[in-house]
């Protein structure tokens, strides 16, 4: 047994674990799209560009009560996408699956906005030059703006990390807070606060939640300068 | 042969150009803002014409009757920036290769030794373009074009972000380019000494439309076109390294008639184009003795031609081609220039900048 087991609750430390493991699935699946969702709002024109623009941004400034509660509608088992869905054996409603499904949404326009803002500052001149080398769109974005964009793009998978980590609302809304199953950090923490004597429980995952982002923002710093520096030229 | 026919509409004013570049270096000459960045865009794939047909060797490369259009990555043409465009990410070397990830694997190549030593940026290779001076950058840019196996290099005022030492390092390049490796090339200048060095053919644009196309010689002795102004005037002699003397000159060979220069870096029996700037060159009616100046050629008047102002610019035959002498309209009337009048052009050796010499025919 190591020392974070001994010092932590079983309940306390499957909490940490899953809410890793929710906030990672949540960063690593969204970070495609969001990639490709920045690349077309900052490159692109096509029709109904604001409502695109629109909708990405929506879990930013709705109540995340109402983004969980519209997941509920959706997604849960009786919702449409949500009972199709569980035709093939997908479920998400109460499940920790869900929970990162709520957590990707909350974090996919964060994550959109730091990367469209890289994209914006790569000259488009560049992508020219490379196709008059031969090198196909798809080769092109791979070679030259992937690079180039790689600062923000991890600046905008930690700022998506962050927030998963700490995504409340929609997630108790959606998938409540079972232990073991969906019960994520900060429900843990909301949990722990409810019961008498929970308080110290409460601060230690509190210390944990401080440790993990401090980490997460080092390593990000750090890999954003490495980054940086390619891209920049030196 | 790369056959251009283009119309595209553009602020102010509407691009309508037809053109045949021939195997060798075409310049499309003309002042800044008659459309010849539209034009080498659109044959790069760039920009889509509103209307025209681009074909290079038969291979049609955009026509808008049809509706066929090549996108830019397949066209295999190797396109020099004005402001280099190198990839910051990426090192002198990885950007001098990246064009042969994509190049088809029958396509003719250059070896990246010969390009980097026709180049001379041996040492640069493993820096990263923030750290080039301009001329270096333009180099490296020069070698990742013609290592991508173009089929034709694009250059669109490849030497105006540069000072003028840089331009002075820059233009052999090019006319390396011409000579020895032999791609056809279609580049965009509004400098007549570029077009002096490097042109075999010369399509000049203005305000839209092809004004005269011919020969580098021709169109540089033609004193009706003067895109770059009549200040940049002047003819273009060809002619052969006849031998170096002690005293720093070099005498040429110009259709019989010796043409002293200060001294040139070619070997006897090379050949040579010179510019002749037409404000440089003295006329006079008899042969000038006790004169400082070493070159003296006789000379026909061709024609004389005034404008609203002061100068007249006189075309001249003489046996070492035709020569181009602005002088002011004064001085035209007092020595009787009519055509037909035998005159003699007088020309400074020291008044042949180095820019105005360059290699080839």
């Amino acid at each position: 047994m190591s020392i974070e087991t001994a010092w932590l609750g079983p309940e306390e430390w499957q909490a940490v674990m899953l809410s890793l493991r929710v906030s990672i699935w949540a960063t690593l699946a969204a970070l495609p799209l969001a990639v490709f969702v920045a690349y077309a709002l900052a490159r692109w024109q096509f029709p109904g560009k604001q409502v695109v623009n629109s909708l990405v941004h929506l879990p930013l400034i709705l109540p995340p009560v109402v983004t969980g509660y519209l997941l509920l509608m959706v997604f849960g088992t009786k919702g449409p996408v949500g009972g199709a869905l569980q035709q093939i054996g997908i479920v998400f409603a109460f499940r920790w699956t869900g929970a990162a499904l709520a957590a990707a949404i909350m974090a996919f326009p964060l994550m959109v906005r730091a990367i469209r803002l890289s994209v914006e500052a790569v000259d488009p001149k560049l992508e020219q030059a490379a196709a008059t080398l031969g090198a196909s769109r798809l080769m092109c974005f791979a070679t030259i703006t992937l690079p180039m964009i790689l600062p923000g793009l991890i600046a905008g998978a930690v700022l998506g990390f962050a927030k998963a980590m700490g995504e409340f609302g929609a997630t108790i809304t959606f998938v409540s807070s079972i232990p073991g199953q969906t019960q994520t950090l900060p429900s843990a923490i909301y949990t722990f606060l409810q019961v008498p004597g929970g308080e110290t429980a409460a601060l230690r995952l509190t210390l944990v939640s401080i440790a993990i982002a401090l980490t997460a923002l080092l390593l990000s710093e750090l890999l954003a300068r490495r980054a940086a520096d390619r891209a920049g030229g030196r | 042969m790369l056959t251009v026919s283009l119309q595209h509409a553009l602020p102010g004013f509407g691009l309508d150009v037809q053109f045949e570049a021939p195997p060798g270096v075409t310049v499309l000459f003309g002042r800044s803002g008659t459309g010849k960045t539209t034009v080498i865009q659109a044959v790069a794939g760039l920009l889509r014409p509103d209307q025209g047909r681009v074909a290079l060797e038969g291979e049609v490369l955009c026509d808008t009757r049809r509706g066929q259009w090549l996108p830019p990555h397949k066209r295999r043409m190797g396109y020099v920036f004005q402001e280099g465009r190198l990839f910051p990410h990426l090192t002198v070397r990885q950007n001098l290769l990246f064009g042969q990830w994509f190049a088809p694997r029958d396509a003719k190549r250059e070896s990246l030794e010969r390009v980097v030593d026709l180049l001379g940026i041996g040492p640069l290779l493993q820096r990263r373009p923030g750290r080039l001076s301009g001329g270096e950058k333009q180099r490296v840019a020069i070698g990742r074009a013609l290592l991508a196996a173009p089929r034709m290099i694009l250059a669109d005022e490849p030497l105006s972000a540069l000072d003028e030492a840089r331009k002075a390092e820059i233009l052999p390049y090019f006319e390396k380019l011409r000579d020895e490796i032999g791609i056809p090339m279609l580049y965009v200048s509004h400098s007549a000494a570029e077009v002096a060095r490097l042109a075999t053919t010369v399509v000049v644009l203005q305000d839209g439309r092809v004004q005269r196309q011919g020969t580098a010689a021709e169109v540089l002795g033609d004193p009706a076109v003067m895109p770059a102004g009549v200040r940049a005037a002047g003819a273009l002699l060809q002619a052969r390294v006849a031998r170096h003397h002690s005293d720093g000159l070099t005498e040429l060979d110009a259709g019989g008639v010796p043409l002293f220069l200060p001294q040139v870096a070619k070997a006897p029996g090379s050949m040579v184009r010179v510019r002749i700037s037409a404000h440089e060159v003295i006329l006079s009616r008899r042969r000038p003795e006790g004169l400082s100046a070493l070159n003296i050629l006789p000379a026909t008047v061709e024609n004389v031609r005034t404008g609203g102002g002061p100068g007249a610019m006189v075309s001249l035959t003489t046996p070492a081609g035709r020569v181009l002498a602005r002088v002011t309209r004064r001085s035209a009337q007092a020595l009787g220039l009519e055509p037909g009048a035998e005159c003699h052009a007088v020309v400074k050796t020291v008044s042949i900048a180095p820019e105005d010499i360059g290699s080839g025919k």
